[in-house]
């Protein structure tokens, strides 16, 4: 475990006033919520400094902490990586909503966390509590729908009271056309309540794994094509991959590296279809014998172009 | 230890197919019933039945991705200390912020 500097985190001064406090976690907020912000880590980054602010913010927390930070440096900065969580399954809230650091806790122990988690304990008797995971999906099973296996950890109190990893397997059909960040419910497999009662749901929240070809994008699709110069100039019709089998594409005359191509409705089968984007790349065959520089002097001498006309330069 | 259920299971995507009450918001989401209605009021919410102020609470529906808007209403509100108006104010410029970066990545 490692000694967090929170008021390294939140960048004030140890001795910086409440409503210096505020203003800080405020801005940082705006900064890194995850609802609100493109930042790359922005989740990892608004847990500790969310984390943070819940020690800062309270005189007494603040105390305690100021009197056990004498001396000490912060640690080694850990992040867990985006898909810690995935194949873990979690009772309660959603995975999002995970706990403070291992200092925390220590700190304050595990009861001292805000939020409404609790809330929900007493909610609605007799019935079983839904059930969250996260798996990694490849994009076939979208596109064509059908049946993957996912080994899930879910944790549970063994006899003797200790909390123990089990393993549970399933094999789910996965619906097609789903996108990253949809959930796919499995009604009554999630927590059984004592005696008798409802189970619970379990919610599978699901995101793609990298394509070798195409970036996902919601529910469209990008693929990078790259295109010789000639059949870009002049046009062409070139063999393009896509999600429904190999396609003759059609490379308008003049198009360039950057164009861009629309598939309407090629992307993802969601409801409304995503559409299939083929982006243009320009590949120069290499000049690496004689007639290869031939041809490419022949061009020189043919065509008066200049790229960089408008920096003002000129083409010798 | 490994449990294995041989037999596929299978379900919907929740956020498409899912038909829920102010009950199962409140409970999925962990929130008073109350505030579910505030949200409905404020315009963060839609009910999806033809939704008349005359209809009974009771009989308000919702679709499946409103637990996720839900969800996002009320990190919101806390991590923010937004008031239900500042809210709904967030959540629409957030989504139209959203629209626009679309948009302008389709077209580049």
């Amino acid at each position: 475990m490692e000694f967090k500097d929170y008021y390294k985190i939140m960048g004030v001064e140890r001795n910086a006033t409440e409503a210096q406090i505020k203003q800080a976690y405020r801005k940082l907020a705006r900064k890194y919520h995850p609802d609100v912000s493109k930042e790359k880590d922005a989740e990892a980054r608004f847990k500790e400094v969310g984390e943070a602010y819940e020690v800062l913010k309270s005189a007494e927390k603040r105390a305690a902490y100021d009197q056990l930070g004498q001396g000490h440096r912060a640690g080694e900065d850990f992040r867990p990586p985006p898909d810690w969580d995935s194949g873990f399954e979690f009772s309660g809230a959603s995975a999002g909503d995970s706990a403070y650091s291992d200092f925390f806790d220590a700190l304050f122990g595990a009861r001292a966390r805000s939020g409404r988690r609790n809330a929900r304990e007493g909610f609605q008797r007799g019935q079983g509590e839904d059930h969250h995971a996260k798996v990694l999906l490849d994009l076939e099973a979208s596109l064509r729908g059908g049946t993957r296996p996912f080994t899930l950890r879910v944790p549970e109190i063994d006899a003797d009271g200790r909390l123990v990893s089990k393993e549970r397997l399933l094999n789910v059909q996965i619906p097609k056309g789903i996108v990253a960040g949809q959930h796919i419910r499995l009604a009554g497999q999630g927590g059984r309540p004592p005696g008798d009662g409802t189970p619970g749901d379990l919610f599978i929240e699901v995101d793609f794994q990298p394509h070798p070809l195409y970036r996902i994008d919601g529910r469209d699709l990008y693929l990078e094509l790259p295109v010789t110069p000639w059949e870009a100039a002049l046009g062409a019709t070139v063999q393009t991959p896509t999600p429904a089998g190999t396609v003759d594409l059609k490379i308008p005359a003049g198009s360039r590296a950057g164009s861009k191509l629309r598939l309407k409705g090629r992307g993802i089968p969601a409801s409304p279809a995503g559409d299939f984007y083929v982006l243009l790349q320009v590949a120069l065959p290499p000049a690496n014998d004689d007639r290869a520089k031939a041809a490419y002097a022949a061009m020189a001498a043919a065509l008066p172009f200049n790229p960089r006309a408008s920096y003002g330069a000129h083409t010798s | 230890m490994t449990s294995s259920e041989n037999h596929t299971l299978s379900g919907a995507i929740f956020e498409e197919s899912a038909v829920l009450t102010v009950k199962d918001l409140s409970r999925m989401c962990a929130v008073d019933e109350r505030h579910i209605v505030e949200f409905v009021e404020e315009g963060v919410l839609e009910v999806i039945t033809a939704g008349t102020a005359a209809v009974d609470m009771a009989e308000w529906h919702f679709s499946g991705a409103s637990v996720r808007r839900a969800r996002r209403a009320l990190r919101l509100e806390r991590d923010f200390e937004l008031n239900l108006a500042g809210v709904a104010l967030a959540l629409s410029l957030l989504e139209e912020l959203d629209q626009l970066r679309r948009e302008l990545k389709a077209r580049r």
